[in-house]
């Protein structure tokens, strides 16, 4: 049939069943992106005959003689439309592998439906950036400076990627034609196990491997016998090894079985169809308090060498700690507040799946094109994994389509790895949507229960927590999350007396593992809802409690045991941060919405260490090209986190140059010796500050070289845009760089670092809310987040970080909840069943920064992509409590359980308390426990 | 996304090409279903997208939709001015959990034929006394009310072989006043609770509930009911069971705003009957 794509006439044939996107996609319009492929998430949107469809659900056979559009050809030849350069002016993307969708969407919208976002947009997720930016791109506005010279930190640059981004030619993990070293290209699907606790007992995959199109089907005999866990850190030993390629032990619904590698999906899927695979079932444990009480089943029956903590009684990691004595401090106490917080499964939901294409490049290298947080650390991995020099493995990531932890995991690499060295051929492997959910990580669900003693007039006297940590079937992340989670929320207390007991346990369930706040989220929606509960009770006006008792400059940081002995106060601008989420509260407005709405205000506060401990190392290069621009080399990866743009403004800086001269190259192997990976914040901390050495290296470099060349002292050269400026000459860069180059010299400077020591960020959330008093409806009336992240290089950026931050925390208070059902089944895996925030969903959050300088960080900055979810959940539920009595101490909150909570407090009381009572209502709260 | 075991597809244009529905074959019309789930019992999609059908046609009797109507296409319907329950046409399609987007795409006989507690089509359908004219493998055609065509969540009153091929919505109730009322768990998500209140030439009230009960559930009402005699009757037609589980709302919530949204209808509509 014949079609025609941005004015292009194609003459293909889709298969009958096949869809619009993946036909487009084949065809090499790789600005059609699949987040969930099921018509959910609006990021296939094309224009059909000029009418916007999610490409995902038309049959491709429909576009029979008719006209495409998609994102590569909504701008003219030269010229961006106008959409495409308001998404440019506004920044209104942060990962980008939505933003193809959105603009499709945007481009086709009316007045009306302009001024009706919330309606309009509801078929286009976006995970990133808590839509305000996606809203103020479509509404015109600019928040983009022209490049000041010489000083670029502190203003708000632009993405670099950004033009690729909004015509749709970035490319993400799967933008690639089998074409080249890629051609022949295979692809994998894999079998996953039915049961939540098996033992395979054979696996006949005869009819399998006769059908034609079938290259390999790999099992648990293919794998190499060998265990590893599948988080990457940069000590391997952070985790248990408890997890194989292939195992032959089932521990959860989902779990690889086999794999097929066939010339195409549709034949790899018919033949995981046909693989007969017999189970001797087991006994499984879903509850991690069960799976902790002896004769439960146990998970893995592993030596100590798998560094377990507990394998007999299913503990992954164990923590104990006090200092003090808490006993004591509770005898002192005045009040003793004693709850059991849970918080849920949720998942990242980043709009790019996991995915990977593995082949061997012309000098025979395994070489993995990834979605992933670690190229360096995967790498490492492979290399362990399969005996191979390191050498001998290239691992590197183009553009990421979100990640928020999920991609600090080997959960694709490992097996594409196996099929490329099985079958001599370049493979892929693209996870589907529910893979997605029901098949790589979540965050640990958490039941903490916290007991806080105080004196009546507010004084902390002792605090202690005790942890289960449900790490699902493997360990990956489980200790790491543990002790993180008893980090930093306890510590932001100044009290003599302080206890931590934690469990990470393993259930039959998917795996948990890294999430954004890597377990603080958790902890801090325990204790901050305790605090808020103290300070209820003793009718302490919850800004007040915290001022009395948080963490001054002066303390040592303190959680209730393990020594953070490289963890400064850089900077403190926690007290900033109470005063300005405070007097934004103040300022909101109080609408009088009738008397079925019940108002009130909530606050939370987190802490966070600016990287996360004991050593997370990045090395940087840059290079005076023979052009006279700069290419900076740096390790970390970019998914939206904005630090592409952070370490262009901080090389500029360094170098007096317009960050249009550096050009970036980053996250492959292949380009730096080593970068433990963009997780903990460090992508600004600790790489950005490795770029800040290796740029003012070469900036030295070349004033000494510029000083022997133009025969004046170094103290009258100096680097400006293009040029030294030596003495009275002007030499351009590239004439500098062709003199060395011709001395036999290259200019450049490397920087490393190792991340310690370290520093501290804050943040504050408040919330206004409005309570249905009878549908239990909840509604935002306000929302701020006060951050204390240093010096801010990029504050537009920050700002993104911090409403995506604030938007994904909001997911998981109200809407998100992964549900597994009475045999282990993730029951709800599509977007359909797992609601994440829509346009429609996500308040507007006004970020306000404290000014503060951080004598650690790179330029003063702190890191803040991880700590603006943390404070969100309990700032909800503080507000939720101050509008209704009700104290909601599990998470999500959703209507249909709140309503007749509210219902059943407010026949017990008069009247809700107005939104200025904020203190001592506590005679409707639920019992305690 | 790719249906990877369809081997074939059909694209008639004539009843007489339709031919017979087997194991493996599936009706394909929008397709915004079809496409949006794994369907690997399926090799043979009948597209109806060359049938021709009429998408609205709107005389004295009423309003006919055919089955393959896309809901953008409704939603873009310009009644008359005499048809006062027209404003029920936008609430529904905007009661709607997928965008405009998919408006698009998506057709009204596939929201009947899914027959989910939330699809807008059926509450509006209902609510209309909409009449099913569906179309037998024998080459006849036989009428089901639309309340009597949804069944249960994915049990449309279709036999094998069976096609839904349009919905009739008489003038009466067209020109009906007209009560909605909503709720979803998120702020434009997926209905919850629908319900809908009209009243009669005849007199009285006709109340609609859907989304919060596993098939829509009609009560009609000869006089305008007082608060105790709707509640009675909302208990006894809809016992717990009746009211639906799943990740979009707990039947209790469920039930409550059932209850809730009836007695505000009943006092909205009898203020207009006044």
């Amino acid at each position: 049939m014949s079609l025609t794509v941005n004015g292009q006439t194609h003459d293909a044939t889709p298969r009958p069943g096949q869809c619009l996107r993946t036909f487009l996609r084949e065809l090499g319009w790789f600005g059609v992106k699949k987040g969930c492929d099921a018509g959910d998430c609006g990021a296939c949107t094309v224009h059909l005959d000029g009418r916007p469809v999610h490409s995902c659900l038309v049959p491709a056979f429909r576009a029979e003689g008719r006209a495409v559009t998609t994102v590569e050809g909504l701008g003219g030849p030269a010229a961006l439309h106008p959409m495409q350069q308001a998404f440019l002016d506004a920044q209104g993307f942060q990962c980008g592998f939505c933003t193809a969708g959105m603009l499709m969407t945007a481009a086709c919208l009316d007045q009306a439906q302009r001024n009706d976002l919330p309606n309009a947009l509801k078929g286009n997720l976006c995970r990133c950036t808590g839509y305000r930016a996606i809203g103020d791109a479509i509404a015109g506005l600019n928040h983009v400076e022209a490049e000041p010279f010489g000083g670029p930190c502190g203003h708000n640059l632009p993405a670099p990627a950004g033009p690729g981004v909004v015509t749709g030619k970035a490319r993400y993990t799967m933008d690639v034609a089998p074409e080249g070293a890629l051609s022949g290209l295979l692809h994998m699907k894999i079998l996953r196990s039915p049961h939540a606790s098996a033992r395979i007992r054979a696996i006949d995959a005869r009819a399998a491997r006769a059908l034609p199109g079938v290259v390999a089907v790999l099992t648990h005999e293919d794998a190499p016998d060998r265990h590893f866990s599948s988080a990457r850190h940069e000590h391997t030993t952070d985790d248990p090894d408890d997890t194989r390629v292939l195992d032959p032990v089932i521990r959860h619904i989902g779990q690889r079985v086999a794999a097929v590698v066939a010339e195409s999906e549709a034949v790899a899927e018919a033949a995981c169809r046909l693989i007969e695979v017999s189970y001797d079932i087991l006994p499984a444990v879903f509850d991690p308090e069960e799976a902790m009480q002896p004769g439960a089943p146990v998970l893995h029956d592993k030596p100590a060498s798998s560094r377990i903590a507990n394998a007999g009684r299913n503990i992954a990691a164990e923590l104990h700690g006090e200092v003090g004595n808490v006993e004591r401090g509770f005898a002192e106490a005045d009040l003793v507040h004693e709850a059991v917080y849970r918080t849920q499964r949720v998942q990242h939901a980043h709009l790019e799946t996991h995915g990977c294409i593995g082949g061997y490049d012309t000098d025979g290298r395994l070489t993995i094109r990834t979605s992933s947080q670690t190229p360096f650390l995967t790498r490492d991995a492979l290399a362990t994994l399969y005996d191979l020099p390191r050498d001998k493995v290239r691992v590197f990531t183009e553009r990421v389509g979100g990640g928020f932890g999920g991609k600090q995991e080997m959960l694709t690499e490992d097996i594409v790895a196996l099929a490329v060295m099985k079958t001599g051929r370049p493979v892929k492997l693209e996870y589907s949507r529910p893979e997605q959910f029901a098949s790589s990580t979540c965050r640990h669900p958490m039941r903490i229960t916290v007991k806080v003693g105080a004196k009546r007039d507010g004084t902390l006297t002792a605090i202690a927590v005790r942890i289960l940590s449900n790490t699902g079937a493997y360990g990956n992340h489980g200790p790491g999350v543990l002790f993180h989670s008893a980090g930093e929320s306890i510590a932001l207390y100044r009290c003599p007396n302080k206890k931590a007991d934690g469990y990470a346990v393993y259930t039959n369930t998917p795996p948990s593992g890294a999430f954004r706040g890597y377990g603080l989220s958790q902890s801090t929606f325990a204790i901050e809802s305790a605090m808020d509960e103290v300070a209820r009770k003793l009718g302490i006006d919850p800004f007040a409690f915290r001022r009395l008792n948080v963490v001054q400059p002066t303390d040592p940081i303190q959680s209730a045991g393990h020594a953070e002995d490289d963890l400064f106060f850089g900077s403190y601008g926690l007290d900033q941060c109470l005063d300005l989420a405070e007097k934004s509260l103040e300022r909101a407005p109080a609408p009088d919405l009738g008397p079925d709405w019940l108002i009130g205000r909530g606050m939370a506060a987190s802490m966070i260490g600016t990287v996360p401990p004991r050593g997370h190392r990045a090395e940087c290069r840059i290079r005076l090209a023979p052009d006279g621009t700069y290419e900076l080399s740096v390790g970390t990866a970019e998914f939206g986190n904005g630090t592409t743009t952070v370490h262009g403004q901080i090389a500029a800086a360094m170098l007096g140059a317009m960050p249009a001269q550096i050009r970036i190259r980053q996250s492959d192997t292949d380009v730096v010796t080593h970068d433990t990976g963009a997780f903990g914040s460090a992508g600004t901390v600790v790489a950005g500050a490795a770029t800040r050495l290796a740029a003012e290296a070469l900036a030295g470099a070349i004033r000494n070289y510029a000083s022997a060349y133009a025969g004046v002292e170094r103290a009258a050269c100096r680097l400006f845009g293009g040029e030294v400026v030596a003495g009275k000459r002007r030499i351009p860069l590239s004439e500098l760089a062709d003199a060395a180059r011709r001395d036999g010299r290259g200019l450049s400077g490397i920087g490393s670092t190792n991340g310690t020591p370290r520093s501290i960020a804050f943040n504050v959330q408040g919330f206004a809310v409005a309570v249905h008093r009878r549908h239990g409806e909840i509604r935002i009336l306000h929302s701020v987040q006060a951050a204390d992240a240093g010096f801010v290089i990029n504050p537009m950026q920050c700002r993104g970080q911090i409403e995506g931050g604030v938007a994904q925390a909001l997911g998981a208070a109200l809407y998100e909840e992964l549900l597994v059902d009475e045999e282990g089944r993730i029951a709800n895996p599509t977007f359909r069943g797992y609601h994440i925030p829509t346009f429609a969903d996500t308040p507007l959050t006004e970020v306000l920064f404290a000014e503060t300088t951080d004598r650690i960080g790179p330029l003063g900055a702190k890191s803040m992509s991880e700590s603006p979810y943390n404070p969100v959940a309990a700032a909800l539920a503080n507000a939720i409590c101050d509008a209704t009595g009700v104290r909601l101490r599990e998470t999500p909150f959703t209507a249909d359980k709140l309503y007749r909570l509210v219902l059943d407090a407010n026949q017990t009381r008069a009247d809700a308390p107005a939104m200025t009572d904020i203190a001592g209502n506590n005679a409707a709260f639920p019992p305690e426990g | 996304m790719d249906l990877n075991t369809i081997d074939a597809v059909v694209r008639p244009r004539h009843r007489a090409q339709l031919g017979a529905l087997g194991p493996g074959d599936a009706w394909l019309a929008g397709g915004t279903w079809l496409f949006s789930e794994p369907q690997p019992h399926l090799t043979r999609l009948f597209d109806l997208s060359l049938t021709g059908w009429e998408p609205l046609r709107a005389d004295e009797t009423g309003l006919s939709i055919a089955a393959t109507c896309t809901v953008a296409t409704l939603d873009a319907f310009e009644a008359p001015p005499s048809w006062r329950a027209a404003p029920l046409i936008g609430q529904c399609c905007r009661s709607f959990l997928a965008s405009f987007k998919i408006w698009n795409m998506a057709t009204v006989g596939g929201n009947l034929c899914m027959s989910l507690p939330a699809g807008p089509m059926i509450s509006l359908c209902v609510a209309l006394e909409g009449i099913c004219t569906i179309w037998t493998p024998d080459g006849g055609e036989r009428r089901l009310p639309v309340v009597d065509f949804v069944q249960g969540p994915l049990q449309p009153a279709l036999r094998p072989g069976e096609l839904l091929r349009s919905i009739e919505l008489p003038r009466e109730a067209l020109g009906r006043r007209t009560a909605f009322r909503r709720a979803s768990l998120t702020r434009l998500g997926r209905s919850g609770v629908l319900l809908i209140g009209t009243l009669p030439a005849a007199g009285g009230l006709v109340l609609t509930v859907t989304a919060s009960t596993r098939r829509p559930v009609r009560l009609a009402f000869a006089d305008m009911p007082g608060a105790t005699e709707l509640s009675a009757r909302l208990a006894e037609a809809i016992p717990d069971a009746l009211y639906y589980d799943d990740v979009h709302g707990r039947p209790d919530w469920r039930r409550h705003l059932t209850f809730d949204f009836a007695e505000e209808i009943r006092q909205e509509l009898a203020e207009a009957r006044a």
